[in-house]
């Protein structure tokens, strides 16, 4: 092995202090990729990116270089340090991890470094990945792809903890003048049985602090005494009283508030705007012309709202003023026409397997485009003053989101100082890594611009109705299926044609047993923004699919569990998920009136196996009454929270099926509020139960899986119970008694 | 000048009569704890009790409000101890991301007040609340085990 790395036991000033244990690793120096990986794989598994802290008052603080949008990753990631530490889980506190290189999230680097992941579409942008610095890439701080328990937990977390008890057993062993094998270590206690000494873990801090950090070995899954247990979140007590800071709730001296307005149509420029209506309201402080936006300052909110309101902007709407979905979607079917295909993949020859086939299968799906609508609007606070730019907000990545800001206010990254504030839902809305479009962040671009234009520290609040009509949408996308079905009723040949590919890579891939397969796609085709939505790809990939799947095994004659079950011969863990799942809902019974349709789908590395059942409303649209789920997402850690993530990510997806439609006219977006973008609410949410499989496969993640298959799910059901064949969502646009549409969405 | 009673505290704003609740709550008063979804009445995350009933408070004037008992998240609880929709809030994990709940908890104290020991039906007929993060079915266990507390 070539170059070695220097292993840098960093402290951050101002963490540490006299008798401060802090355990926490940063790799340094390398410059390009083709150096780190040759370190990383030649280096073992050392590369812990997050940081333990403990206080000679015996207490644990954890920094985590994630955001929580609510996954629960903040108590799920101390839990696994704790756990390799043997701390008493009551001492344990979190807290986000600064913005700063020094918490940059080296374990997801390595994920992907190892080979363990290949790097999402969605951070890797346009920008060739293999070319960039790794030091570019290290600037992370990335809460998506549901890689924080997966990456920073197990290559991270677990190490810096089992480095810690390494040194404190260390300590007290050189204490007492003993040898370490006869120290224990037990809740955040040190002890020496013969001599009946014992110690507080915060007592051997200072000691502790002196050693070189280890490479210390993990514990053996049937040691854990946290992970895998369930632990109430240490987040939530500050969520039931209104404490809880979200980046809304700013409040700094001086501040001021402003409301935006953006340009109607994605990449429009502002014309012209007489400001004197609103400057001469009350509480006005000025008015800020941007490019592509007009921002009013006042001293509250609803001032700067009715100012705004009293504007009448003139917006040139640039290419995209004629933009409708159906003139995006025709452009979609016509490059399907077309047939300029890049290859996602291929295994065999998919065309000449259904060629040979009896009986051929086809049909095509679409999708619209779907709004994340977080729960808390976008919003940011900045102030500019003595040469830095500082800024408040909710961020999915803090590091990602201080470049962004450097490059929106054109300073170097040391100038930004960003504070990261809880999230009110993020969904993918609310990362800003370097490669993203730097636009995403606009909100942020809008407050340096106030504060700029203000002196004064400036919070910009966006309406839903700007945050509805200006996000980065789940594409909108256009699927055609084919496939070969031989007499016995296998699958022959399985090709799949569909439009724009972004993140993650295993996406389109099929679990099934077909040998000649080919997925492939056209691009180009989507012009509104693009972000990436709860489960990416998957969100639409995954209806595609197991629709297909349902509809072989109809043309096969074949029960539809059975149909898959019987091309999953090679894949023990998916046809587990499958056939817990089905037990569970009892599959091949129905109640009157009710009907069952199934689904699976293995996304980040977790599989989950869902049956929805449906009925029909008054109204003659779909409802989901229950539903249930077995995942596999190899080893838990928090088995209350991934349950929670399994039926909110249901929920997500839900609400995407039976509702979720933006469309576009006239390049604008339609739907500005959720009256027009409705949601599944208490009334509609399914009884969901849940079951976990740890088949002890690689930690998979929890996030975003249960999104994926609901969709194809309750389309299934809905054809066991009516026999219409669900091909374009969402639902509500079906009159499922008469079997046409109610409306045109 | 509007006169509020706000968590039983008498406070005098200088705003304009159609300023919504909401906005004199945030942004006047710094009580943040009272959210902003949707301006419309379409989301309920700003909900408040106003003389006890669940009221949006995007959409209707803090003028509107003059002299009646509003309150908020911040105001629930008695000294140290959590009102037990909170407690039940904690103890059955119901938050995601937190930012729905406030409203959700002001919701759910209005129904427990008009019907001690709500069914499954009257939690559907009474949370309209939109979660964001689908934690529905925490916050129904959460209810349930207010009203058995
Ligand atoms: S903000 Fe008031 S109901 Fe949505
Ligand atoms: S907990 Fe996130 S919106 Fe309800």
């Amino acid at each position: 092995m070539g170059f070695q790395p220097s292993r840098r036991f960093a402290i951050l000033s101002g963490l540490a202090a006299a008798g401060t244990l802090a355990v926490g690793y940063a790799l340094t120096p390398f410059s390009t990729l083709g150096r780190a990986r040759q370190i990383a794989a030649g280096d073992g598994d050392f590369m812990p990116a997050a940081w333990l802290r403990l206080t000679p008052d015996n207490k644990v603080t954890v920094f985590v270089p994630h955001g929580d949008m609510g996954q629960g990753t903040h108590t799920a990631l101390a839990m696994m340090a704790a756990d390799e530490m043997d701390a008493d889980w009551t001492l344990v506190a979190t807290e986000q991890a600064p913005a700063d290189m020094a918490f940059a999230n080296g374990a997801f680097a390595k994920g992907y470094l190892l080979g363990d992941m290949s790097i999402p579409q969605w951070l890797n942008g346009t920008t060739e990945f293999f070319g960039r610095k790794i030091a570019e890439f290290m600037n992370i701080q990335v809460t998506g792809g549901s890689t924080a328990i997966r990456l920073t937990g197990a290559l991270g977390m677990r190490k810096a903890g089992a480095a810690a008890r390494a040194m404190l057993v260390r300590a007290a062993a050189e204490g007492w003048g003993v040898p370490e094998s006869e120290i224990a270590a037990k809740a955040s206690v040190l002890t020496h049985a013969a001599s009946k000494r014992s110690a507080t873990y915060g007592e051997m801090a200072g000691r502790a602090a002196g050693y070189d950090t280890p490479d210390a070995p993990l514990k053996a899954k049937a040691d854990y005494t946290i992970s895998g247990t369930p632990r109430q979140r240490l987040d939530i007590p500050a969520k039931v009283d209104g404490t809880a800071q979200y980046g809304i709730d700013v409040r700094l001296p001086g501040m001021l508030f402003a409301a935006a307005l953006c340009s109607p149509v994605a990449g429009g420029r502002l014309k012209s705007v007489d400001e004197a209506p609103a400057r001469a309201m009350r509480g006005v402080s000025t008015v800020v012309k941007m490019d592509d936006a007009v921002v009013v300052v006042a001293d509250n909110t609803w001032r700067a709202r009715v100012a705004l309101e009293a504007l009448k902007p003139e917006w040139d709407d640039g290419a995209n003023g004629s933009l409708s979905s159906d003139s995006i979607h025709a452009g979609m079917n016509a490059a399907l026409d077309k047939g300029s295909f890049s290859t996602d993949f291929s295994e065999g020859d998919a065309e000449a397997a259904i060629k040979g086939a009896p009986r051929v299968v086809e049909a095509s799906y679409k999708v619209p485009f779907l709004a994340h609508a977080t729960m808390e609007p976008m919003n940011a606070a900045a102030w500019v003053h003595d040469g830095k730019v500082e800024v408040w907000s909710g961020i999915q990545d803090g590091l990602g989101g201080r470049a962004a800001t450097a490059s929106l206010a054109d300073v170097p990254m040391d100038a930004v100082v960003m504070h990261q504030l809880q999230m009110g839902g993020g969904f993918g809305r609310r990362a800003f890594s370097p490669v993203l479009p730097s636009m995403k962040a606009r909100h942020i671009a809008q407050a340096i611009a106030a504060s700029k234009a203000t002196g004064k520290p400036v919070l910009v609040t966006w309406s839903r109705e700007q945050d509805m009509t200006q996000d980065y949408y789940r594409e909108a996308s256009v699927a055609r299926m084919k496939a070969g079905l031989t007499a016995d009723g296998r699958i022959a040949g399985w090709l799949h044609s569909f439009t724009e590919r972004h993140d993650p890579p295993e996406a389109t891939r099929i679990d099934y047993d077909v040998a000649d397969r080919t997925a492939r796609y056209v691009s180009d085709t989507n012009p509104m923004p693009w972000g990436p939505w709860r489960s990416v790809d998957h969100t639409h990939q995954a209806f595609y699919i197991e629709s297909f799947i349902d509809e072989l095994a109809h043309a096969a004659g074949q029960d539809p569990l059975a149909f898959r079950l019987a091309h999953l011969a090679n894949a023990p863990r998916h046809k587990a998920a499958l056939e817990r799942v089905a037990q569970m809902a009892g599959w091949g019974t129905n109640e009157p009136g009710r009907a069952k349709g199934i689904a699976m789908r293995e996304a980040f590395g977790t599989i989950v196996a869902q049956i929805a059942e449906a009925t029909i409303g008054d109204d003659g649209r779909a409802r989901i009454t229950r539903m249930w789920t077995a995942a596999d997402p190899g080893e838990v850690v928090n088995p209350a929270t991934f349950k929670a993530q399994m039926t909110g990510g249901a929920i997500y997806g839900l609400t995407a099926a039976l509702y979720g439609s933006i469309t576009v006219e006239k390049g604008r977006v339609v739907e500005e509020n959720f009256p027009d973008y409705e949601m599944v609410r208490m009334a509609d949410a399914p009884r969901h139960e849940v079951a976990i499989i740890e088949s002890g496969a690689k930690i998979g993640g929890a996030g975003e899986p249960g999104t994926a298959p609901v969709a194809a799910a309750v389309a299934n059901a809905v054809f066991a119970l009516t026999g219409q064949r669900i091909r374009e969502l969402p639902l509500r646009q079906f009159d499922l008694k008469s079997g046409g549409k109610i409306a045109r969405l | 000048m509007t006169q509020l009673i706000v968590n039983g505290v008498a406070r005098e704003l200088d705003v304009e009569d159609d300023m919504p609740l909401l906005w004199a709550l945030r942004d006047v008063l710094n009580l943040t704890g009272t959210k902003y979804g949707c301006g419309v009445a379409a989301c309920g995350a700003c909900t408040v009790l106003i003389d006890g009933q669940a009221t949006r408070s995007c959409s209707i004037p803090a003028s509107a409000c003059a002299g009646q008992q509003i309150t908020t998240i911040e105001g629930l609880r008695t000294g140290d101890t959590l009102h037990k929709v909170q407690q039940a809030w904690i103890a059955a994990q119901a938050p995601q991301c937190g930012y729905c709940q406030s409203g959700q908890i002001m919701a759910a104290v209005a129904l427990l007040n008009e019907t001690p020991s709500p069914t499954d039906d009257d939690i559907d007929t009474a949370m309209t609340n939109i979660c964001r993060c689908g934690s529905y079915e925490e916050i129904r266990a959460a209810i349930h085990l207010a009203a058995a507390a």
